[in-house]
């Protein structure tokens, strides 16, 4: 069974006098453990898409299974229930609580979804996060404190607090530089090898796509090709190969206040 | 999200600006800071008036002559001013009203009193010898003086702690001799302290003499001034009162209440006019104070809404991450109720710390009230419940992706 599977979805939108049609029968299918890239030119209606599988909105008509379950008539309330546990959403802008350290930042949706963890073990899951994408040294830095590729990989460790089977990713590189760009990937190619978690990443960049396992083409709110990745790259390898930077440094862990 | 942790984000909002929830807070501390003074204010009044009532003498009936001008028939002035009450009208209510338990027919005036070469003005009183009692006025030096005295129209008399003071500095008065109008009189005893009386004055400021004497050797009239009557208990005064008035009416022929010649009032009338007053008054500054916590309130709305506007990013983002339209509510309302709790407790301190400097500064009657507190803490706390209310359903009404997308 397909963890996504969308059937005939249509989202238009009424300004004024005039229908906007955003998604006109859009149809796929998305495996799970897939890592899949949607491109397509803007307004084409990726973001609407992405709106649609992370529950922030509903189609105007159509259907959308999620491991089977016919979600797309779900009420307000299921719907945040449901982001809570299964997706993580990733940003262009990043999204973090200013003034607010990494660690709290990534603690954030485990204060909602109607479950009370204690705080030792709110902090203990947010901290192996922050180890794993590489910031255990900056738990209590605030999002000012960080740069953009920093802020993204919080952002990104935010996203996989609750364990979520589905991780949507809207341009995450976006704002980034092509070497930043790369570690991001780097992280997200990771996280579906390890940890079998279903990526759908939307980008404008063709050369971002190739880190995927398939590359979906969306054209005027449709699915106009739906291609395999024949020479996918590896982000891992890449970065590997990349000339040192002289002014990385990269603080001792524990080096900054580590709460338990 | 628990209630724990919705307080716990609450705080971190609240401080992350502390200066603007300090000027938020600001104008609720004012509001329950004056209303906890204004209650302590109309309290201690009353206290003070109760005391008062009680220092009197609760059973108290004052029958004084003249009535007090209200209609046309009233040329004959004002209560004290005529000669038509009498000592037989004095005994008339001892004899003929049952409730009645004592009476001290009386007169009044002022006077020089002159000892040694001290002089003093003072006012000067009559009675018999049940005076003090009916009054519950002790005496704390001497003696009261006694019937035959009255009978004999006897020169002694008693001396208010002021006059007292005042005439005898550091030297016991009784037994001593004072001038009154050049009449020699024997201080035979000294009264108890009785402070202010109901109209701010010294009521310890006064010479009580038989009131024979008082007609006889020094005003040389027939007349009483007034009559001062004790009811047989507290419930009964009232109707004494009526009795009392029935009498006199019956005495002097009068049909119509208007043309009386005389006034009944009892203690607790004279405290009740007061009390009115004092009533009003606190009304009137409750409002005001009232007025200033409604402020309070339409400021935390105010920066509720400017917060909620500037924070569209957070709540969308925490709407995206899974939380409810109700989390949002119960975190903005939760940060409105704890801005305005934060600002009841601080102008609890601040009322408490204005009453006692009052208090001690102007020495006005003042009492804070556990009442007076949990109403204000109360009337703080539902005051962030209601101007927090529009704001906190504005910002659980956002849209996650409109909110996400605000620039
Ligand atoms: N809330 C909305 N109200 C009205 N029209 C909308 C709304 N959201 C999107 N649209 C319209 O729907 C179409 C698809 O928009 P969408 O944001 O999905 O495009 P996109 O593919 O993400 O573009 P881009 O690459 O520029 O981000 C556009 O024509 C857009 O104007
Ligand atoms: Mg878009």
């Amino acid at each position: 069974m397909a963890l996504i599977r969308l059937v005939d979805l249509r989202k238009s939108y009424r300004v004024g006098d005039v229908t906007v049609h955003a998604l006109r029968g859009l149809s796929l299918d998305v495996e799970r453990g897939s890592f899949v890239c949607v491109v397509g030119a803007s307004g084409s209606g990726k973001s609407t898409l992405m709106n649609v599988l992370g529950l922030l909105d509903r189609p105007t008509s159509g259907h959308y299974f999620l491991e089977g379950e016919d979600v797309s008539g779900f009420d307000k309330d299921r719907r945040a229930h449901l982001r809570n546990r299964k997706i993580g959403f990733v940003f262009q802008n990043f999204n973090l609580l200013p003034r607010t350290s990494a660690l709290e930042n990534v603690e954030l949706p485990l204060l909602y979804g109607g479950r009370a963890l204690p705080p030792a073990e709110r902090h203990a899951r947010a901290r192996g996060l922050l180890e794993a994408v590489g910031l255990g040294s900056r738990l209590d830095h605030t999002p000012q404190q960080l740069s953009g590729g920093q802020q993204q990989r919080v952002a990104i460790a935010r996203a996989l607090v609750n364990e979520p089977e589905l991780l949507l990713a809207d341009e995450p590189t976006g704002n980034l530089d092509s070497r930043t760009s790369v570690e991001i990937m780097e992280i997200l190619q990771r996280l579906v090898r390890e940890r079998g978690i279903t990526v759908v990443l939307i980008t404008h960049e063709h050369d971002i796509a190739e880190y995927g396992t398939r590359v979906v083409t969306v054209r005027d709110g449709r699915v106009t090709s739906d291609t395999p990745v024949q020479n996918r790259r590896d982000a891992a390898a890449e970065r590997a190969a990349l000339p040192p930077l002289e002014l990385e440094v990269e603080p001792e862990p524990a080096e900054a206040g580590v709460e338990a | 999200m628990g209630g724990w942790n919705i307080l716990r984000v609450a705080l971190i909002a609240i401080r992350r600006n502390p200066v603007r929830s300090g000027l938020t807070m600001l104008g609720v501390i004012i509001g329950v800071a004056s209303v906890i003074a204004m209650v302590a204010l109309g309290s201690g009044a009353r206290a003070s008036i109760d005391e008062q009532i009680s220092s009197q003498g609760v059973n108290l009936i004052y029958l004084s002559a003249g009535s007090w001008g209200r209609g046309p028939g009233t040329a004959r002035g004002g209560a004290g001013s005529t000669t038509s009450l009498t000592v037989e009208d004095a005994d008339a209510v001892r004899a003929q009203v049952p409730l009645v338990a004592r009476v001290s027919p009386g007169v009044r005036g002022r006077a020089q009193v002159i000892a040694g070469n001290q002089n003093w003005n003072t006012s000067i009183e009559g009675g018999n010898e049940e005076y003090l009692e009916i009054r519950s006025w002790r005496v704390v030096a001497g003696e009261n003086f006694t019937a035959r005295h009255v009978l004999v129209a006897d020169k002694v008399c008693l001396l208010g702690k002021t006059v007292a003071d005042l005439l005898f500095p550091g030297e016991d008065p009784v037994g001593q001799i004072v001038r009154v109008r050049n009449l020699p009189f024997r201080v035979i005893g000294v009264l108890a302290p009785k402070g202010q009386g109901q109209w701010g004055d010294d009521q310890d400021d006064i010479v009580i003499a038989p009131y024979t004497t008082l007609q006889k050797k020094l005003l040389g009239i027939t007349h009483l001034n007034r009559v001062t009557i004790s009811a047989v208990s507290q419930d009964r005064v009232e109707q004494a009162a009526i009795e009392i008035t029935r009498l006199m009416r019956q005495r002097h022929r009068i049909t119509n209440p208007d043309d009386d010649d005389f006034t009944v009032r009892t203690v607790e009338e004279m405290a009740q006019t007061r009390l009115d007053v004092a009533n009003t008054m606190n009304s009137l500054l409750m409002s005001v104070a009232s007025v200033s916590l409604l402020v309070g309130g339409i400021g935390i709305m105010n920066i509720m809404l400017v917060s909620v506007t500037e924070r569209t990013r957070e709540i969308g983002l925490r709407l995206a991450v899974g939380a409810r339209s109700r989390d949002i509510l119960s975190q903005f309302l939760a940060e409105a109720v704890t801005l305005s709790v934060f600002g009841g407790l601080l102008g609890i301190a601040l009322g408490i710390g204005i009453s006692e400097t009052i208090v001690r500064s102007l020495g006005w009657p003042m009492q804070v009230t556990t009442e007076a507190i949990a109403l204000a803490f109360g009337f703080a706390a539902a005051v962030g419940v209601f101007f927090g209310w529009y704001p906190a359903r504005r910002a659980a009404s956002l849209d996650p992706i409109d909110a996400l997308r605000y620039e």
